[in-house]
């Protein structure tokens, strides 16, 4: 018997799907903005003459990569509460998570836009009278960050992406709510194949956009690839 | 003499092992030009490098502007990194590879250095970029970027970017070895006239032409110690140790004497 195709019920249901759509914009706007602000510390410590701040940028990199995203999220789950006291929420959990695995991803982002940067422009800034932070400020970043835009597109999609996690606390993002609204129908298939399209449908053109972005660099003479 | 602007006395400085400068001693005073000549893998860039601390020396002192840099600890001198910074402010470096801001206009190559460090109000920076731009002729090109200016163009901005800073003293690290040769002229014609306006300053450079009409000194380092120095008439032309004669022998075919520089003819401005 062939499986009979019925989407009829999310003509009904589209606002929970939403909404759902509302927490996963919102929980990827905040942990990207934060994960941005993490890495470009974390990504200076990479590449300071401090022995001991490039060893705590080395650390923090290597545990949260080598580390699967699920398990963060959990662990910040039942961390946050235990060290701070508060019952941590769903969405406290996942915005912290979130931001602290984009951090980590970022910040090799801001290491390699950084080591991009030609000696001779620090070597240049040095001999004005330029200290580290002047040096990374007015003339490395500037430079670097240009660089960086095509892999910050693409670290946004993978946050996207990773966002469907804080549905296995029970955030209400797209995916949580696609599960409730699935069990709720026992239309499963038609749900989950409604998600797949939303989530392509918003973000094949940001991908578009990087490869766009980059090649525009490239002809430019404006990227480095290693 | 007149005053001396830098001192050095028994420099040092080795890599791991390898030590390339074996105790120099070395001084210039304000206004004078020194020409540093020399193999290369002498130690040149090394010396330079030392006096405006982009490399630590590993031993022996330097005196700006008749003041001991950094602090003596243990018979060694210690350097403050943030000091240095400081020190730095004063002494004026062009690179071969001229190394200009490429996110920046010229005209804010030359200004961020005195705004940003010095706090000079833009206006009047912007003013004084004028005036160095005008000294080395490239003052048309302020609102360009430097990827549309050819290799002599900035070069030239990278002299006044440094000269901005109002330092003690210029050096100049083979500022036309990067250059194409019909390019070299207006980069040493632009030197030049600084020499001429009684800027002090520390040449490294393989252009014995430029040495030989314009040093007051000049300074021949072999195997990172001076194994020959006087005017240039003296060393260039007659000089009197092996080594030294052996180093000209290489160069004086083709390049001694230089013809003629006419600076009006090469810097409009
Ligand atoms: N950062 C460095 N580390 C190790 N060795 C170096 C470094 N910089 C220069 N050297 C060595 O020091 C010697 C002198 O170099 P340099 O001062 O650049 O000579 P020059 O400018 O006269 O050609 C060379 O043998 C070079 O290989
Ligand atoms: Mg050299």
């Amino acid at each position: 018997m062939a499986y009979e195709w019925d989407f009829a019920f999310l003509w009904v249901l589209w606002p929970h799907l939403l909404v759902g759509l509302a927490g996963t914009a919102k929980l990827w706007a905040v942990a990207l903005i934060c994960g941005l602000g993490i890495g470009l510390v974390v990504g200076i410590f990479r590449t300071a003459p401090s022995r001991i701040l490039r060893s705590i940028g080395t650390v923090y990199v290597e545990a949260i990569r080598n580390t699967p995203g699920l398990i963060q999220l959990i662990w910040f789950y039942y961390a946050i509460p235990m060290v701070t006291g508060w019952q941590a929420s769903a969405w406290l959990a996942a915005v912290v998570s979130l931001s602290i695995y984009t951090g980590a991803y970022s910040a090799e982002i801001y290491r390699a836009g950084i080591a991009s940067i030609e000696r001779g422009q620090w070597e240049a800034a040095r001999a004005i009278g330029f200290g580290f932070g002047a040096q990374m400020r007015y003339i490395v970043l500037p430079q670097a960050l240009m660089r960086m835009i095509p892999a910050f597109g693409n670290r946004a999609i993978e946050l996207a992406k990773a966002t469907t996690l804080a549905s296995t606390i029970a955030f209400g993002e797209l995916l949580y709510t696609a599960k409730v609204i699935a069990e709720d129908q026992m239309r499963p298939l038609e749900t989950y194949t409604a998600v797949t399209v939303i989530f392509t449908v918003i973000l094949l053109p940001v991908s578009y956009g990087c490869v766009w972005f980059e090649r525009r660099l490239a002809r430019r003479g404006g990227v480095h690839r290693d | 003499m007149t005053e001396e602007v830098l001192r050095i006395e028994g420099l040092r400085k080795a890599y791991g092992l390898l030590e390339v400068l074996k105790g120099i001693d070395l001084t210039v005073h304000r206004g004078e030009t020194v020409c540093l000549i020399g193999a290369s893998g002498s130690g040149k860039s090394t010396l330079l490098r030392c006096v405006n601390f982009l490399g630590y020396p590993t031993e022996g002192r330097i005196y700006l502007e008749g003041r001991l840099i950094g602090r003596e600890s243990g018979g060694k001198m210690a350097y403050r990194e943030s000091k240095l910074c400081a020190v730095r402010t004063h002494v004026g470096m062009v690179f071969q590879q001229f190394n200009l801001f490429p996110h920046l206009t010229v005209e804010e190559n030359v200004t961020i250095g005195p705004i940003k460090i010095r706090g000079v109000p833009p206006a009047v920076a912007h003013e004084k970029a004028a005036e160095q731009l005008r000294r080395v002729g490239i003052l048309d090109k302020a609102k360009d970027y430097p990827s549309q200016l050819s290799g002599g163009q900035q070069q030239r901005v990278a002299i006044a970017r440094a000269l901005a800073m109002e330092p003690s003293i210029m050096l100049f690290d083979e500022a036309t070895s990067a250059l194409d040769p019909e390019l070299v002229g207006e980069v040493l014609v632009a030197m030049r006239k600084l020499a001429e306006d009684g800027t002090t300053m520390l040449v490294v450079t393989h252009e014995l032409g430029f040495a030989y009409n314009v040093a007051h000194r000049v300074v021949f380092l072999h195997e990172g110690t001076i194994y020959e120095e006087g005017p240039p008439q003296e060393i260039l032309v007659r000089p009197r140790r092996p080594r030294t004669q052996d180093f000209l022998r290489g160069h004086t075919a083709f390049r001694m004497p230089e013809p003629e520089m006419t600076p009006a003819a090469a810097v409009d401005g």
